[in-house]
């Protein structure tokens, strides 16, 4: 399946996949079909479309483990970008159409405010992973990018708890998020049947 | 300006809007497109109606702000009204899931004329009054919205309310066989809010049985709601069928929900912090800049004194 000929479209083709969302709210902007609250809609959605590209990103190590197929690590790296590429307009459209860059408002918030902290924890761990997600930074940290990357955990973790403390009542969708993000880090823990019988624990 | 008494058989008459005054005539050229033409031609022309009652025109209110009108289709496709769904656009799509015939409301404790009345009972119709008001909601958005009905004063008086009565509380229908939005415990049902009873006989507060001269529509609380433009918009309880006079202060939906987010008196005020919201400023729909909010929503000048001596931190 994901012979190197595949891999050659599969990319561009995810790529601009995952570029959807961003034009499907541009489009609604232009036309100014995104609702009665359009700049709202543009808050809420760009922060759904960071939360699903976290999980999308988290995916795909189990997705290799269960398909066995390593291939798929190639797209992890487009997936998790993308992730910052929502985050960083979702944080946009809160700077400019929240704030309207009131510096002095938007620290009150980010004091005042727990989702609105937890939010800015999560955008905020999102940046060094950002930062090293090229391939020099990959070899330049060896071992330690590994660590570092784990940071994803907790900057889901705080984007869920972003997400819980902003909803009034309803709490069906956040549950359904954090249930997935539940289910894929079990996932992470291998099974001892699937592990080498000699390794020690 | 018409309004009349809505017919199930009618309902769909009901979204036809008066293109003239509200200056929307997009959407009544829509409406005219679905097919709608003859109908609203026969309530602006002839002034006559098949089925339903004609009420004479509301009269204008010196309490009516000159601000420009949110555009009608906004008012009614932009609504938290938990019954109908969680979402703001759920409440025009399930309207049809609120019977609003037949409808009764019950009328209850401290008060010399208790029973069961009709909307007609409550409210007399030939004393509509168009009040033009804006509409403050928590979530730090706000409109200007034309509604059409009486003081509450009006109805309360009615009802003799007895010197025990010093709050009345409110209730919603209960219907979680057709409510979509009642079948989850995401409020404790049904909806309940309260008003002191010199709140409830201001003659800002409004009993409301329509908008931009026609019947409420379902999503906006048919087929009677009462309005408090100086409080946040959830104190403004929607589609009624309880009013109880009661000596002490009674439960409020959201405030058992989130006690320390949302007060009994949850009166507009740019100076309490709310957890979720800086109350500081709000979007008026369909404008870009944030305003400016202003102290019980501009309201102070007939409210203010309501609340002399009390700590509206603390009775937020
Ligand atoms: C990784 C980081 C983040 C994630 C995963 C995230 C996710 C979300 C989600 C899922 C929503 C709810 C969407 C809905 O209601 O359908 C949301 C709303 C929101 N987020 Fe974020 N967010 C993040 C960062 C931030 C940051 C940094 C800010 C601002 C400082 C922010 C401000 C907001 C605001 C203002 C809302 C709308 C709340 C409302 O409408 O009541 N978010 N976010």
């Amino acid at each position: 399946m994901h012979t190197p000929t595949a891999a050659g479209w599969v990319k561009p083709a995810l790529f601009l996949l995952c570029l959807v969302p961003a034009i499907d709210l541009a489009h609604g902007a232009w036309t100014n079909t995104l609702g009665v609250n359009p700049l709202e809609t543009l808050t809420r959605s760009t922060g759904t479309w960071t939360l699903r590209f976290l999980l999308l990103t988290l995916l795909i190590t189990p997705l290799i483990r269960v398909m066995r197929t390593p291939a798929l690590l190639r797209y992890r790296r487009m997936l998790g970008l993308f992730a910052f590429f929502y985050a960083s307009i979702h944080l946009g459209t809160y700077l400019w159409f929240d704030k309207f860059f009131d510096w002095q408002e938007i620290w009150l918030d980010i004091q005042d405010r727990l989702f609105i902290t937890a939010g800015v924890t999560a955008f905020l761990l999102l940046v060094p992973l950002a930062l090293t997600s090229t391939r020099r930074a990959q070899r330049a940290l060896g071992n330690a990018w590994n660590r570092l990357h784990r940071l994803i955990y907790v900057a889901t973790t705080a984007g869920l708890l972003h997400y819980f403390w902003l909803v009034k009542a309803d709490y069906l969708e956040p549950i359904i998020y954090a249930s997935i993000f539940a289910a894929l880090m079990l996932a992470r823990i291998r099974k001892p049947s699937t592990v080498s019988v000699s390794r020690v624990s | 300006m018409l309004i009349r008494i809505p017919k199930r058989s009618d309902e769909r008459e009901s979204a036809v809007t008066d293109p003239e005054i509200y200056r929307q005539r997009r959407v009544f050229m829509q409406q005219c497109a679905a097919g709608m033409a003859g109908l609203a031609g026969g309530l602006l022309v002839g002034g006559q109606v098949q089925a339903g009652l004609i009420i004479g025109t509301p009269r204008s209110s010196p309490y009516s702000t000159d601000e420009e009108l949110t555009p009608m289709h906004a008012a009614t496709h932009y609504n938290n009204f938990y019954e109908l769904g969680y979402k703001k656009e759920d409440p025009s799509r399930n309207a049809a899931a609120l019977i609003t015939e037949p409808w009764t409301v019950e009328v209850e404790g401290y008060c010399e004329n208790p029973g069961t009345y009709a909307v007609e009972d409550l409210v007399p119709m030939d004393q509509l009054e168009e009040r033009i008001y804006r509409l403050r909601c928590v979530e730090a958005w706000s409109m200007v919205i034309p509604w059409v009905g009486v003081p509450l004063a009006t109805a309360l008086k009615k009802l003799r309310p007895t010197s025990q009565a010093r709050y009345v509380a409110f209730q919603t229908i209960l219907d979680p066989e057709n409510l979509p939005g009642q079948r989850r415990d995401v409020l404790d049902w049904p909806y309940v809010e309260g008003l002191r009873i010199d709140e409830a006989m201001h003659p800002l507060t409004l009993l409301t049985v329509g908008m931009y001269g026609q019947v409420l529509p379902n999503q906006n609380g048919a087929p009677i709601r009462i309005i408090v433009p100086w409080k946040y918009g959830f104190k403004s309880i929607k589609s009624i069928v309880r009013i109880r006079f009661v000596e002490g202060q009674p439960p409020t939906a959201w405030n058992q929900a989130t006690p320390h987010e949302y007060g009994f008196y949850s009166n507009v005020n740019p100076e309490v912090n709310h957890p979720r919201w800086s109350q500081r400023r709000e979007r008026r729909i369909g404008e870009f800049r944030k305003r400016q909010t202003l102290m019980f929503n501009g309201y102070a000048e007939e409210v203010a004194h309501l609340y002399s001596g009390m700590d509206l931190h603390k009775y937020f």
